[in-house]
């Protein structure tokens, strides 16, 4: 069996795996990057990024084969035949819903920081301190300022467009010239504050799109194509940013097609000494050794790993012992809001194709304002024209209809809400042995549930939304909850919490696994809580900071 | 959520009738099996050129034939349609001819301009009405469907979307704030999501 020598592992090419993929390298460390997928190459692999939309094969419609073969996605409603490619495939990587679960995957180089919606938002001490104020899940081990530096280390790298604005709980940031809200955002944006005497906001989102050429990386062009791939590397991907600067150290190894199937532990050590591979092209099995083991698999990924890492000494798998490994799953619940008409503004319109929205940071349980659940949610929008395919009853069919579309039609504002969930220990992730992957390897089961904190959450999501929407002047507001279905935002957290205490937690507050310390896991598996705020930042943050503690401890020969 | 809230729930959240919205909503039916046995004939695709061309005629800008809809409808029904939905816009094109024999005596083929005009805005009421009315399992009317391809299909057209519309590859900037006179055409967005 072949084997091979590295200084670190890192399992996983998305956008975790990527800065610790780089940050390792940057910091001399020989490295393997294992990505379970194949490789996408920057620019070339961008099939349809610059296609006309007359060019697409169905015009922006999804064929029935990509239906039949995502049916998940197609559940989750994020199914589009322009970027099928870029996830998982689910006849291969099936996954158990034993109750109603979305698990949207991108199984490729670069994972689903090819395909992520970019906003880049800090967490603060309201996030990180609610555990322990509430009595609610376990204390994280870090508070903000543990983070701050960390977050402008990687705000400063990747290239975040935004706007300072002072907001305590949503930090600012190291940003680059921010997006602009439109002439009606500006609007609802000016009568919000001033209805809220200053304590609600709409503000421009922090998006990790270039608003000015960044360490040669172009600038955003603005045409709101990003899921497809960006020909100007103009949002932070593993493509665009991380893979091109850990391949100019000359320290970077990429594996494609490495199904990472377990992390190797050594009894006597209580250490990992590297990771098991099955090679997806081959079904041949390797293993490669090394110091340390970085786990950026994306969250489930990674607690599979560790799951499926399970030892005599660890039968639950690697990091098992507090019995809390595949526990505390979170998501953001989503898809509730509001919508209206917005009257006044006929002779405004815009240029260019803007690939952020407006982002209103929580309000609800802060301060004064206090609800009967604990926690908080966010809102994401934007105002548009609505465009040709709107339906204008009375002109039916013909020339007068052709006409009327070729026009812009009224504004319209929507705001949808993005809540916190909180870790309930039964919402949880674990091994079906019974149902196997194209590899014959075990496959993860899930039973999640947003419950009674959550549900009534929602009702303020979208009567928040609806209130907001009315006191700013729009018109024909309506409430809308689009349902939701665990894991359907895509924000996934949880399940190898870090904590204080190895009896209660998975990880510690340096993201090392208790029961094997030199084996990290820096992606949304790590998180204690879930906040309203958009995660991928933070976990970025979390990964440049285990890197430095990371090669520190290494160099005093602590791992 | 059955089929008819969930058709109230997009109405709730656009405020419209969207077009797209049938096939968004028929994520919510299970896919059938890949093979499709009836296929369109030449001339099925004649019929639904000119089906089409009445929806959105040739002005001072070409019309859905000129941006060759009637062959894309076909093409996406064919590849994209649910076999129900499938089922319903090809029967569509017999039912057409018969509501076109009742009206004017002749088929739609045979019929002037105005008959057609005439015949689809009656067709389009219908629509309209069967598809508030409509029940979970129950199929789209053909007519949504037609009306529905021949959007889609012309307005992201080569015509659709430099001559009907306005489209920019690259935009290269952003200006939330820019006059409109009456008259000045809607940009085309290509990361429109239909279905």
């Amino acid at each position: 069996m072949p084997s091979q020598q590295y200084d670190a592992i890192v399992v996983g090419s998305g956008i975790t795996g990527g800065l610790a993929a780089k940050e390792l390298c940057e910091r001399g460390l020989k490295v393997l990057m294992l990505e379970r997928g194949r490789n996408v190459e920057h620019v070339k692999d961008y099939v349809n990024a610059t296609k006309a939309p007359w060019e697409l094969a169905h015009r922006g419609m999804t064929a029935r084969k990509y239906a039949i073969e995502y049916p998940q996605l197609r559940k989750a409603r994020l199914l589009w035949e322009p970027v099928a490619e870029f996830f998982a495939d689910e006849q291969d990587c099936p996954y158990v819903e034993t109750k109603p679960f979305d698990w949207v995957r991108g199984y490729q180089v670069g994972g689903r920081s090819l395909t992520w919606g970019r906003l880049c938002l800090r967490w603060s001490d309201v996030d990180f301190e609610a555990n322990a104020i509430e009595g609610v899940g376990t204390d994280w081990p870090i508070r903000y300022k543990d983070l701050a530096p960390w977050y402008d280390q990687v705000e400063r790298f990747a290239g975040v467009s935004g706007t300072n604005e002072g907001i305590p709980h949503l930090p600012d940031g190291q940003f680059l010239p921010p997006m602009h809200l439109n002439v009606v955002e500006q609007s609802v944006a000016a009568r919000i504050k001033e209805h809220w005497k200053g304590q609600r906001h709409l503000i421009i989102g922090r998006t990790a799109n270039l608003t000015q050429q960044h360490d040669g990386r172009g600038a955003c062009q603005y045409r709101d194509k990003c899921v497809m791939g960006c020909p100007f590397g103009a949002y932070f991907s593993t493509q665009s940013a991380t893979l091109p600067a850990a391949m100019k150290t000359g320290n970077l190894t990429l594996r494609p097609f490495s199904i990472a199937r377990r992390v190797l532990y050594d009894r006597n050590t209580r250490r990992a000494t590297g990771v098991e591979i099955v090679d997806a092209e081959t079904n041949k099995t390797y293993e490669f050794t090394a110091q340390v083991v970085f786990v950026c698999a994306s969250t489930f990924n990674s607690t599979w790993l560790l799951m499926n890492s399970a030892t005599d000494v660890w039968p639950g798998g690697l990091g098992s012992s507090s019995g809390e490994l595949g526990h505390n799953a979170m998501d953001h619940h989503g898809r509730v809001g509001a919508s209206g008409l917005v009257d006044g503004f006929d002779d405004k319109y815009v240029y260019g194709r803007r690939p952020t929205g407006f982002y209103v940071p929580r309000f609800a349980n802060l301060g004064d304002d206090r609800r009967g659940y604990v926690r908080g949610f966010a809102y994401q929008g934007s105002a548009n024209r609505q465009e040709w395919n709107r339906d204008i009853a009375e002109l039916g069919i013909g020339a007068p209809m052709k006409e009327a579309l070729r026009e812009p039609g009224p504004w319209n504002i929507g705001f949808t809400g993005f809540g916190e969930t909180l870790p309930y220990h039964d919402n949880r992730t674990y091994l079906d042995t019974q149902t196997k992957d194209k590899w014959g390897l075990p496959v993860l089961a899930f039973a999640c549930e947003i419950r009674d904190n959550e549900k009534s959450m929602r009702k303020d999501m979208m009567a928040d939304a609806a209130e907001m929407l009315t006191a700013a002047g729009v018109k024909n507001v309506k409430e809308n909850d689009d349902g939701y279905t665990f894991g359907r935002t895509v924000h996934e957290m949880g399940t190898a919490r870090m904590g204080t205490d190895p009896k209660s937690s998975v990880l510690n507050g340096n993201n090392q696994v208790w029961d094997a310390m030199n084996v990290f896991v820096t992606d949304g598996a790590c998180m204690a809580s879930s906040g309203c705020v958009n995660p991928s930042l933070t976990y970025m943050a979390l990964t440049a900071r285990a890197v430095d503690f990371a090669v520190n401890e290494l160099k005093r020969k602590n791992l | 959520m059955n089929r008819r809230e969930a058709l109230a729930r997009l109405f709730a959240i656009t405020g419209t009738l969207a077009v797209g919205g049938e096939l968004f909503l028929s994520g919510c039916r299970a896919p059938e099996a890949e093979k499709r046995t009836v296929a369109f004939s030449a001339a099925d695709i004649a019929l639904l050129d000119e089906i089409a061309e009445t929806i959105i005629p040739a002005t001072d800008t070409p019309g859905a034939k000129a941006a060759k809809v009637g062959p894309f409808m076909a093409m996406t029904a064919h590849d994209c349609y649910d076999d129900a939905s499938y089922a319903s816009l090809r029967g569509g094109l017999t039912k057409i001819d018969a509501a076109s024999r009742k009206h004017h005596g002749k088929t739609f083929m045979d019929s002037t301009p105005p008959e057609r005009t005439a015949l689809l805005n009656e067709l389009d009421a219908e629509q309209r009405t069967s598809t508030l009315n409509r029940t979970a399992g129950e199929p789209p009317h053909y007519f949504r469907l037609m009306k529905e391809l021949t959007l889609i299909g012309y307005f992201s057209s080569e015509i659709g979307c430099t001559k009907a519309l306005r489209y920019v590859e690259s935009p290269g900037s952003y200006d939330g704030n820019v006059p409109y006179s009456k008259g000045d055409r809607a940009w085309y967005n290509p990361s429109r999501r239909i279905g």
